[in-house]
């Protein structure tokens, strides 16, 4: 068995073994909490149902039996990919998903992307052009924008694009009172500018961070300086040298940035009213509903998990000092 | 599981000019933070009052960040805002570094199914986005101000234990303490003289640059809706606030609390960096 597929499937398995854990400690938070889910999926009715009616909603969701196999029913029915169903939008968890995950497939996948592109070719310039005002400029951008808040991006950008000069519309994925299949493809990318503006800001200052360091520490390498020697100029380098053996790290910090880009998209989603997971993440957590809540913990956790484990795995692939068949539990390693 | 997200900080500080420029920047972001938290501590009804002959006024001398649709005084409100996120950063931090350094001697010095553990729980608390994570929290908490401090502060150890005990490994195979142990030295000598010297400036480091990360993802949870109470002026209730005013043109309602948190973000990123300055040996050639 060569080494690599040893190492593939072991991580595979630790993922597997990790979104147990999760399950088990998403239910048992979602159990914890005070809110009692009876109230929450009655809201405002609940001077209208008597304590029977209740306990009969309670019995129809199996909330009378222990915790165990309510936790052991809930499993089954995800794996058999029944997500239960959601009292906040009035329908089943899968459908509520299934309609909100290209809207924000969308416009996390255009920031992922932008991130990476720009933010490493912003780091590869800054690297080059070490101390020059070209670095300066890119260094102190991505410094300060890395340590700002989404939200607040956010709203700079409402204020100043939508509100002053009026370019580009203040909420929602698609003008106000149209039906999904009257929304052309120009509409659609009109209100997804801003929110992916918002949303890339932060990724691009990450990478750019990232790969202005590691460029640095390349273009100081021996080979490096063997082929100024030669002649080459520091560009050419750069490009030649530097933006190859920089690439794959920058990558890898894209996959190990998913859990951070969804958080960051929660909070676009919030400041545009892009009807998109996050909005739903919001809507679920404020309002108790549960069903929703651990689906999308679920949901997310799998896809950053997975995004962690291709990092990882890259990283090994990189840099081939790491030993991948020693798989010590944690390893030193990073930069 | 990942080592690398370890890399991503709030920010990676670039090396501005020479350690005595790095001390005086931490130097002035501490002064101007315990300023914040004297003004909170002693303007009483400021920013809580409200006046409504002077609703919405854009920013004047009177008011510099301007005032709310009840007339409240923009700057107080900050203010009182940064200084309530500064209590909810300590609690977090120091609630956090605990968790970090018990967890990381218990990974370090344990047995091997200990680390294993720790590893573990180390990658689930990566493994879910940590906004989602913290929603989870506070929902299991019931919501309120105390569920968001608590969120806030059980999910923000990974980072620093991976760190910690990646120190203690390195402390304990170090020829000086097997040299140290073999001339007799008692456990608690080497913990004293040789452990702690390393571990308490990086305890330290790691506390204040956990503040950045607490505040804004306090300030992301009450934005969202979650805990703290809307009467209470926390920067995440303002700017939540200031969105219903902005298609009116309220840009000061938007503009200055946050401008303020990102400030005090950088602050605590410079005071980090300060004190890893100061502790760190390699450092002080620069």
């Amino acid at each position: 068995m060569p080494v690599w597929f040893r190492f593939v499937a072991m991580r595979l398995f630790r993922l597997a073994l990790l979104l147990i854990g999760v399950a088990v400690v998403a239910f048992a938070l979602a159990k914890m909490s005070p809110v009692d889910p009876v109230t929450a999926y009655l809201g405002p009715n609940i001077a209208k149902v008597g304590p029977e009616q209740r306990a009969l909603i309670a019995a129809r969701w199996g909330l009378d039996q222990p915790v165990a196999t309510q936790f052991l029913a809930w499993l089954s029915n995800l794996a058999s990919g029944d997500f239960g169903w959601s009292a906040t939008y009035n329908a089943p968890v899968v459908d509520v998903i299934g309609s909100r995950v290209a809207a924000s497939a969308a416009l996390m996948g255009l920031a992922w992307m932008f991130s990476g592109v720009i933010g490493f070719s912003l780091g590869v310039i800054a690297a080059t052009f070490q101390g020059g005002w070209c670095d300066r400029v890119i260094r102190v951008y991505a410094y300060v924008l890395a340590s700002t808040p989404t939200f607040w991006i956010a709203i700079l950008l409402l204020m100043g694009f939508s509100v002053a000069l009026g370019w580009t519309p203040v909420c929602c994925a698609a003008p106000i009172g149209l039906l999904p299949e009257e929304v052309t493809l120009i509409q659609r990318l009109h209100h997804l500018i801003l929110p992916l503006v918002a949303l890339s800001i932060l990724g691009i200052s990450q990478i750019a961070l990232h790969t202005r360091a590691k460029m640095i520490d390349i273009l100081e390498s021996d080979f490096a300086t063997y082929a100024r020697a030669q002649g080459a100029s520091r560009l050419d380098v750069a490009l030649r040298h530097g933006a190859r053996n920089a690439a794959l790290p920058a990558i890898t910090v894209l996959f190990a940035s998913l859990g951070e880009l969804f958080g960051g998209s929660i909070l676009a989603e919030q400041v545009f009213s892009y009807p998109g997971l996050g909005s739903a993440t919001i809507a679920a957590g404020v309002r108790g509903d549960v069903p929703l809540l651990l689906a999308i913990a679920m949901g997310t956790t799998l896809v950053v998990s997975l995004g962690n484990t291709i990092a990882d795995s890259l990283y090994a692939v990189a840099d081939p000092r790491i030993d991948i068949a020693a798989g010590a539990p944690l390893r030193e390693i990073g930069p | 599981m990942t080592a690398v997200a370890d890399d991503c900080p709030v920010a990676a500080a670039p090396r501005f000019g020479t350690r005595k420029a790095v001390l005086v920047v931490a130097a002035l972001a501490a002064a101007g933070l315990a300023a914040v938290i004297a003004f909170a501590l002693l303007s009483g009804e400021a920013g809580v009052a409200t006046a409504f002959r002077a609703r919405l006024v854009a920013p004047s001398f009177a008011h510099p960040f301007g005032t709310d649709a009840l007339g409240r005084d923009m700057l107080a409100r900050t203010l009182k805002g940064l200084a309530l996120s500064f209590r909810v950063g300590l609690f977090a931090a120091t609630a956090s570094t605990i968790i970090a350094l018990v967890l990381a001697l218990v990974a370090a010095s344990g047995p091997r199914w200990a680390d294993a553990i720790v590893a573990y729980l180390v990658d689930m608390t990566m493994g879910l986005p940590h906004l989602v994570l913290l929603i989870l929290i506070s929902f299991a908490f019931g919501g309120g101000a105390n569920a968001v401090i608590i969120a806030v502060g059980l999910t923000h150890w990974p980072r620093l234990t991976r760190i910690l005990r990646a120190e203690i490994l390195q402390l304990r195979g170090a020829e000086y303490v097997t040299v140290s142990r073999n001339f007799g030295k008692s456990p608690l000598y080497i913990a004293r003289q040789h452990f702690a010297p390393h571990l308490v400036p990086q305890l330290l480091v790691g506390l204040v640059l956990m503040f950045p990360h607490a505040i804004l993802h306090e300030a992301g949870l009450t934005f969202l809706g979650f805990g703290i109470e809307p009467t209470t002026p926390a920067i995440g209730v303002l700017l939540s606030e200031s969105l219903r005013y902005l298609t009116a043109g309220k840009w000061w309602l938007g503009l200055f609390p946050g401008l303020a948190l990102l400030m005090a973000v950088l602050a605590f990123d410079a005071i980090g960096n300060g004190l890893r300055t100061m502790t760190d040996p390699r450092g002080s050639q620069s």
